[in-house]
């Protein structure tokens, strides 16, 4: 036998799926943003039809015609629902939005502005954190005045604790390096190592940070004005719609409530599976892995 | 004790901070107290000068700070004004109402505290296996549930169709309270403390998990294990240890989401708690009741942390030993000389 149809022992195999994990990982983050689109998009165009009701086809179990059953006026659940996602998803990304902002200048205000300044954030986030998110919801709310405003200024103003404090921290820990001593010595004004330096530092936080509140903005919209502090009975919302479907549980209309309610459930997992790979790939640390 | 003092003027401070913001939020609602207090046939059918009279008794022109600080002075000497959606003092309601809600929360924070470490802990060590990525799935899947769905499904199902628990309230319907056993409210606590302690595992399970495997994969862990120890010794002996301290505040802290939650829950299954009347207090314009239950919500979330605090202090011996640097030295050296 000659020597070479030996196994050679294998010192190196390249591991198949490093390549694939960030393509697909790309892959995720396109297809979630393209589902959640449209479904806003779906909502918006379907607002009215959602709202048409039919009183020859009332109470439907679900069927090929209506996956999600129909309710009491006969309005068709799953465009109901859609449009009531799509109403979602945009107070969620107009809050979390204003959210995110209020934690960027917060936290770079505590990080940077100083040992009083410091001080007054930290205690400013703990005051925050101090009030069950719900129960400040429902006060903000009740100040002023029930509907959209409320809740969108309600949920702009009770997130922003735990993403200052990342920025906070994120931020402390830049300005100890060395590059940042080196640009002062090079004699780089704040504004240009604000720019150059602390942005990009805290840019992939940041990105990921505003797309993880986004769940969280949803769920507590979806709470609120189900507890009937949020938008109004008019407007299509998964809380209107479960709030509603609560009447007629007993009457054993189970596609009312269960069907909005996975599809809100859906939605937010799409956006949570959408923000954790948004900051493995933009984490230097982790976006080769 | 100095930790003490600090605490409890902490809290003062923090709680003084939380009554201006929620008399702020309450005062500034366009709901007008007068209309509010004497519903709306009354204000309609009322006479000019009843309405002035009840606008001078309610402060209505009074500048903000006259009007805080009169309701401070009261609240501080234990009067938190009068309820009127449920005609009786604030104090009385709350009191009533949060013997229902600590019932409720006490059972599902313990049952999602311990439940969610040793299911936190179980996939740390199954690091990437079947039991690791079943714990995983089910506490994303839950994290992302939205509470008051989960509990209209368990409405749903557990009390419509199979009829095993009752449709709501925490008592039976039309008895009288002296008939009332223990069973009774056992029975109508089931539904709602089961949901409310679902959700919290797995927020508790997936932290827990994540400091786990922090320690497994440290210089400690990999030396012990060069040693030879392996399995439960080793979870016991090093995992153990160290994700205890995160995991008590973890646990203190997760008070506020379960406060949040039993809003939710109580409202859906109708369970006379300090949710559901922060819910009536806040659609009725109670506005007396709505700022007593945030102040009593704001205490809790803040003894909460203060425990694990003080907790901290005691279990952890780092904490122990910083003390003794900052000169209790000599008080403790007995111990210290026993432990050397």
């Amino acid at each position: 036998m000659r020597s070479d149809s030996v196994a050679v022992p294998v010192l190196y195999q390249p591991p198949k799926r490093r390549v694939a994990t960030r393509k697909r990982m790309v892959f995720v983050c396109v297809l979630a943003s393209l589902l959640l689109v449209m479904t806003v998009a779906a909502g918006l165009l379907f607002s009215d039809a959602a709202s048409q009701s039919n009183f020859l086809e009332k109470q439907l179990a679900p069927s090929f015609e209506h996956p999600f059953g129909t309710d009491w006026l006969g309005r068709d659940m799953l465009l109901r629902s859609v449009a009531g996602l799509s109403t979602s998803i945009l107070v969620g990304v107009l809050a979390a939005g204003c959210s995110a902002v209020i934690a960027l200048v917060l936290g770079a205000v505590a990080a940077l502005g100083g040992k009083r300044a410091d001080t007054v954030v930290t205690w400013l986030i703990d005051l925050l954190m101090g009030v069950p998110h719900i129960v400040l919801l429902v006060l903000i709310s009740f100040a002023l005045g029930k509907g959209f405003v409320g809740v969108t200024v309600g949920v702009a103003l009770t997130h922003w604790g735990s993403l200052a404090r990342v920025v906070r921290a994120e931020l402390l820990q830049c300005k100890q390096a060395d590059y940042i001593m080196a640009a002062r010595r090079l004699g780089k004004g704040p504004l240009y190592i604000a720019l150059h330096h602390f942005l990009p530092y805290v840019l992939p936080q940041f990105i990921a940070g505003l797309i993880l509140l986004f769940p969280h903005a949803i769920l507590h919209e979806a709470s609120i004005t189900f507890l009937g502090f949020g938008l109004s009975p008019e407007q299509p919302a998964i809380g209107i719609i479960l709030s509603e479907a609560m009447g007629y549980l007993s009457a054993g209309m189970w596609w009312l409530a269960a069907f909005p309610g996975l599809a809100l459930l859906v939605v937010v997992l799409v956006f949570d599976r959408l923000g954790q790979n948004v900051r493995k790939l933009l984490d230097p640390r982790t976006s080769q892995e | 004790m100095h930790t003490l003092i600090r605490q409890l003027l902490k809290f003062c401070l923090l709680m003084l901070a939380v009554s201006l913001v929620v008399f702020f939020l309450v005062s500034v609602s366009p709901i007008d107290p007068v209309q509010a207090n004497v519903g709306q046939a009354a204000y309609v059918t009322m006479s000019e000068e009843k309405r002035v009279q009840l606008e001078l008794y309610w402060g209505v022109d009074a500048p903000f700070w006259e009007r805080y600080v009169n309701w401070l002075g009261a609240l501080l000497q234990g009067d938190m004004g009068t309820s009127l959606r449920f005609n009786a003092p604030v104090a009385e309601v709350i009191a009533q109402r949060a013997g229902n809600s600590l019932v409720l929360m006490g059972i599902a924070w313990a049952i999602s505290g311990v439940l969610g470490f040793v299911l936190g802990v179980v996939a740390a060590a199954f690091r990437g296996r079947w039991p690791d990525k079943i714990i995983r799935a089910y506490a994303y899947l839950l994290a992302s549930t939205p509470t008051f769905w989960l509990a209209l499904i368990a409405l749903m199902v557990f009390s419509v169709w199979l009829g095993w628990f009752p449709f709501g309230f925490s008592v039976p319907i039309g008895m009288a309270a002296s008939d009332i056993t223990v069973a009774d409210l056992a029975h109508h606590l089931v539904l709602p403390a089961a949901t409310l302690s679902l959700l919290g595992v797995a927020n508790i399970a997936l932290h827990t998990r994540e400091k786990a495997c922090d320690v497994l994969e440290s210089s400690y862990v990999k030396f012990a294990r060069t040693r030879g120890e392996g399995g439960f010794t080793l979870i016991r002996r090093h995992v153990l240890r160290n994700v205890a301290l995160p995991a008590l505040s973890l646990q203190f802290a997760s008070i506020s989401e379960i406060f949040g939650g039993s809003v939710l829950v109580e409202q859906v299954f109708s369970y006379p708690g300090l949710g559901q009347a922060a819910v009536t207090a806040g659609l009725g314009g109670d506005v007396a009741l709505l700022a007593g239950i945030a102040l009593v919500s704001a205490a809790l979330v803040f003894g909460g942390n203060a425990c694990a605090n003080v907790l901290y202090a005691v279990i952890d011996p780092r904490m122990r030993t910083k003390k003794q640097a900052k000169g209790v030295f000599h008080v403790d050296d007995t111990e210290a000389g026993a432990h050397a």
